[in-house]
């Protein structure tokens, strides 16, 4: 154990010269792969390398973090510095969905889906002031461990182990399939088949080194996901001459998509096709669409600051202090994706639509576009569709059919840029989904292991059988996710939401009060978990099975804006009508308000 | 002063408390108002961009970041003043 710990200690102490020089060997591979394929290797053979060099790294990093201990295991030994656990986070937090979905749903959503944006970046503020600091100087493993705590007893525990899971689950599957979607597109094999393997990649990254495991592959998985988002916009931006950083001066491509909305129409298709849609909500047109836009971003600020795959990475680190500090970092290196998606959006938008641009195809002649070579690839899959509906042998607007999620992918294609760029953006995908698989995976074997299992049902397991046990059920849960994700019930955006409804309605309220409110008692956190969870899961099953109209246009992306304020309410109520928390517990959270001190909760609890 | 001082914990926590309703304020305005405002706002060009736009998609974000840093800043010095800093 000495030993090992030594080992630790060196590399935490070389981290800055260890990420430099893996990221040096990425770009070294990528230029690699960029030369080969100018010497005449096909784009199959690019896609597999990207994926196989990606994974195999992740995976040597999962295998050196390995670890048999509690602390490790749980929070990464508490030794992770602000501005590493900054990158980790902004993995673990852009999944699947911001990467490859975002910017389709800008695309196609236009200004209400921009509440994504807003939405989740917003979140970090109130996970900043509200929440981190203080859960780290709880210094608990998971997010139940605060709730057992602070309000005592199993009962609230386990609510919050039941919304911990419902909500995890139901993003993870969300990230397997994507995982599953560009492994089968990149290696061409069946998604079904895609699905398992990526699982088998997530394992590998979260299975040995637990949080520790986790923690260094992310740091990793941010550094390929960022390059690989931001080197095709930059690309294309310099192309279409909208200079080198496209991102402070694409505004008039704002208004010449407006123009071209204008010319072309945004008329809903003669003849739909399912799985694909074609463009109708115009990119820039907010007027009386504030409240669709605000609504959902409310939910997922609250959404971003209830989930516990990202809290729980701030217990990670050394101190109050630093935890702080890592969630600014954090917010930082999201906000590096963030503020490009919408460019990307915009400027692949530009690149179909412009009949000055060479790469556009709406009203060109239908068989000319039938025949592009992208056109061809993604329609063989049925991502992607053209039909003359009209039979006038021009392709319109309203003819052309796009699978949203498949916007980031299909850009540099589109874009006629190189097939190695495509290769990258299928590794970025691929670790933006995989490191958000790894941590909800993780919070969810962790909360069942260590607040189920241990804390409920056997308290005195032994480390060992805690750690056996937590591993067994990241298998089990990874592949009951995976079984699920190959169902495809919904798309990878609207299982996201989801999640995140599922979060803010059951813990955001009985979380925040628990720190900001030292007269909520047990009775009122209960109270506060069953009655938004089930609120807002009843408002989902009814508007969801149309069942039910929508109230004020609150619909299934958004019913966390029902579910919280019913916490809210009945979390107050029942917490005012029964009797205050003992003297303990109200000191208990006065030690939480400061910074300095020993945790409330000792290590190896 | 000791950490256990309960009146300096009182007043420590009065600050934190006062730093966090400003930030709350802020949050409010960046995240929620303004977005809402996009439509009015978007009759003002800035850097080409329609406002309404331009704050939806970045401004609003810029100001998310400078807000986590600045309040981590200023509640630093607060924990610092009190001795309550690890």
């Amino acid at each position: 154990m000495a030993v090992e710990q030594a080992k630790s200690g060196r590399f935490i102490d070389n981290l800055g010269k260890v990420y430099a020089l893996y990221t040096l060997g990425f770009l070294a591979f990528f230029a690699l792969m960029a030369i080969l394929e100018r010497m005449g290797m096909g784009a199959q053979a690019i896609g597999i390398g990207f994926l196989l060099f990606t994974i195999g790294i992740y995976a040597v990093i999962g295998w050196l973090s390995r670890t048999a201990e509690v602390d490790a295991y749980y929070v990464a030994g508490r030794e992770v510095p602000a501005l590493y656990n900054g990158m980790a986070t902004a993995a673990d937090w852009m999944s699947g969905a911001s990467f490859v979905a975002l910017a389709g749903g800008v695309y196609f959503g236009g200004y209400p889906y921009l509440g994504f944006i807003v939405g989740w970046t917003g979140g970090y503020v109130l996970v900043n002031s509200l929440l981190a600091p203080y859960l780290r100087k709880f210094g608990c493993y998971t997010v139940p461990d605060f709730i057992g705590t602070r309000y005592g007893g199993n009962t609230a525990r386990l609510c919050a182990v039941i919304v911990l899971v419902v909500a995890s689950f139901t993003y993870v599957t969300a990230q397997i399939d994507a995982t599953g979607t560009i492994a089968a597109q990149t290696l061409g094999i069946p998604f079904e088949l895609g699905v398992w393997l990526g699982l088998t990649g997530i394992f590998i990254c979260s299975m040995l080194g637990g949080m520790r495991g986790v923690t260094w592959t992310q740091v990793a998985q941010y550094i390929v996901l960022i390059i690989a988002y931001l080197v095709p916009i930059i690309w294309m931006s310099n192309k279409q001459g909208f200079g080198i950083i496209p991102h402070f001066s694409y505004g008039d491509a704002i208004g010449r998509i407006a123009e071209l909305e204008a010319m072309y129409g945004l008329a809903p298709a003669a003849e739909a096709i399912p799985g694909v849609s074609v463009l109708t909500t115009p990119q820039n047109e907010p007027t009386g669409k504030g409240w669709a836009m605000v609504s959902l971003a409310i939910c997922m600020m609250a959404g971003t600051a209830s989930l516990p795959h990202i809290l729980m990475r701030y217990f990670t680190t050394p101190s109050v202090r630093s935890a702080r500090r890592s969630v600014g970092w954090s917010l930082t290196f999201i906000f590096l994706l963030y503020f490009s998606a919408p460019a990307l959006a915009t400027l692949t938008k530009l690149q179909l639509l412009d009949p000055n641009l060479a790469t556009s195809i709406i009203g060109k002649s239908f068989e000319e576009v039938a025949n592009l070579e992208w056109i061809k690839h993604w329609s063989s899959v049925g991502m992607l569709a053209v039909a003359d509906q009209n039979g006038d042998g021009i392709l319109q607007l309203n003819e052309f059919f796009m699978r949203p999620d498949i916007v980031v992918l299909a850009t540099p294609e589109i874009a006629g840029l190189p097939y190695v760029i495509s290769g990258l953006v299928a590794a970025g995908g691929l670790a933006a989904a995989m490191s958000t698989a790894d941590g909800l995976l993780l919070a969810i074997a962790n909360a069942l292991s260590h607040d189920l299992y241990y804390k409920i049902i056997d308290p005195k397991a032994d480390t060992a059988r805690r750690l056996i046990v937590a591993r067994i059920l990241l298998l089990f849960i990874g592949a009951a996710g995976a079984v699920v994700a190959s169902l495809k019930l919904t798309g990878i955006l609207g299982a996201v939401a989801w999640a995140f409804d599922f979060a803010c309605s059951g813990l955001f309220f009985p979380l925040v009060l628990g720190v900001w409110w030292k007269r909520a008692n047990t009775a009122g956190a209960i109270a506060g978990m069953i009655g938004g969870f089930v609120a807002g899961s009843w408002y989902l099953y009814m508007v969801y099975n149309g069942l039910m109209e929508p109230w004020w246009g609150i619909d299934h992306l958004r019913f966390g804006i029902i579910g919280m304020p019913v916490s809210l309410v009945c979390m107050v109520v029942v917490s005012l009508l029964t009797p205050a928390p003992s003297k303990e517990i109200q000191d208990m959270v006065d030690e939480v308000r400061i910074p300095s001190g020993k945790p409330i909760l000792a290590s190896h609890h | 002063m000791s950490s256990t001082d309960a009146g300096a914990r009182e007043r420590h926590w009065e600050k934190t408390r006062n730093l966090n309703t400003l930030v709350m304020i802020l949050w409010v305005i960046f995240a929620i108002i303004i977005p809402w405002m996009a439509g009015p706002l978007n009759s003002i060009t800035f850097l080409g961009f329609p406002l309404g736009y331009y704050m939806c998609v970045q401004g609003s974000l810029i100001a998310f970041v400078a807000i986590i840093w600045i309040q981590n800043f200023r509640q630093d010095q607060i924990d610092d003043e009190f001795g309550v800093d690890e």
